[in-house]
């Protein structure tokens, strides 16, 4: 961050970050490369999926816990995998016994395996159970804004549409609707899924989103923790010029010298 | 007493807790979450749960994901 520009801090439920790069933990090579990813994005928030126990195999393995403790960052429990609201639930109620109360989750609800493509209608019922149950809820959804309103209206702390299809690394494929999502809401809206490299999560920030949320643009990036600093500047890149404000487009050029006193005049 | 536990069948020799079940498994004291028949049972009440046949119980913990 430039040391004559102080942004204002995200916000998101009562808690404030000076990081717009959210991050996942999947598909690092191990915890120390997970790790390293992770301080390197500067990220604050942190989300970590909630699985089954591997019955005897689990003493003494290292925990993700452990290279992200709780006291550090804010953990983002997610509900991936779950393809029903009921199974959503169960999996964010876990995660608040797994972290002794902690109510901030990552709602998604999937609609099928190869597209991974958000399923609204269990989204929207999970949504209404949690928040009503006091969780608060950054919800994964598709890039409707009239879906995106509803999320809002439901209570949903933070509306996170995709810009392509999980893990596809095709950037932002719709960011028209992006931006009519970013203009309705009342609520942080973060880009959450389809980021291949740093220029996308820069557009993601011009185009007005309060921040981005990526895991395997980092984490199947040739070399993972160069990739997560380059996405820690490209998100605080692309916030400045989003404050800034871009130059108007034009038809014709326009020097940025001046014409008067050229030696050929 | 037969239960599920993280899907799986598993026999019990005896009566027991779940804080019993959690730690014949080596997972006392670890960051771990547990529900008997879809339900939170607060680690607090670990001692006191009995489980009984026929519970399904899972036991989950953090894993990495996006």
């Amino acid at each position: 961050m430039t040391d004559f520009f102080q942004d204002a801090p995200l916000r998101i439920a009562g808690r404030e970050f000076a990081s717009r790069l959210l991050v996942g933990t999947g598909k690092y090579r191990d915890l120390d490369e997970t790790s390293d990813a992770i301080v390197a994005s500067g990220a604050e928030v942190v989300t970590f999926a909630v699985r089954r126990t591997n019955i005897g195999q689990e003493t003494g393995a290292p925990n993700l816990l452990d290279v992200v403790p709780p006291d550090r960052y804010t953990l983002l429990p997610n509900t991936a995998g779950c393809y029903t609201a009921q199974d959503a639930v169960r999996t964010c109620r876990l995660a608040r016994e797994l972290l002794d109360g902690h109510h901030l989750v990552k709602l998604e609800v999937l609609g099928d395996d190869t597209t991974l493509y958000p399923n609204v209608v269990e989204t929207l019922a999970a949504a209404e159970t949690l928040v009503n149950d006091g969780f608060d809820v950054m919800v994964y959804t598709s890039d409707d804004p009239i879906v995106a309103r509803e999320l809002e209206r439901i209570g949903c702390c933070a509306v996170m549409p995709l810009g392509s299809l999980i893990g596809s690394g095709h950037g932002l494929q719709n960011p028209y609707n992006l931006r009519l999502i970013i203009e309705q809401a009342g609520v942080p809206v973060l880009v959450d899924a389809g980021i291949g490299t740093a220029s996308e999560a820069a557009l993601a920030m011009e185009l007005g989103c309060d921040g981005v949320l990526m895991n395997s643009a980092i984490a199947h990036a040739r070399q993972p923790v160069l990739m997560a600093s380059a996405m820690r500047k490209a998100v605080e890149a692309g916030r400045e010029a989003c404050l800034a404000g871009r130059m108007p487009r034009r038809q014709s050029a326009a020097p940025s010298s001046p014409f008067a006193g050229r030696i050929n005049a | 007493m037969q239960i599920q536990l993280n899907g799986e069948a598993r026999t019990l020799e005896a009566e027991a807790s779940v804080a019993q079940l959690v730690e014949s498994l080596g997972l006392t004291g670890r960051r771990i979450a547990v529900e008997v028949n879809e339900e939170i049972v607060p680690r607090s009440v670990h001692g006191e749960t009995r489980l009984t046949d026929g519970d399904r119980v899972e036991i989950v913990h953090a894993i990495g994901g996006g």
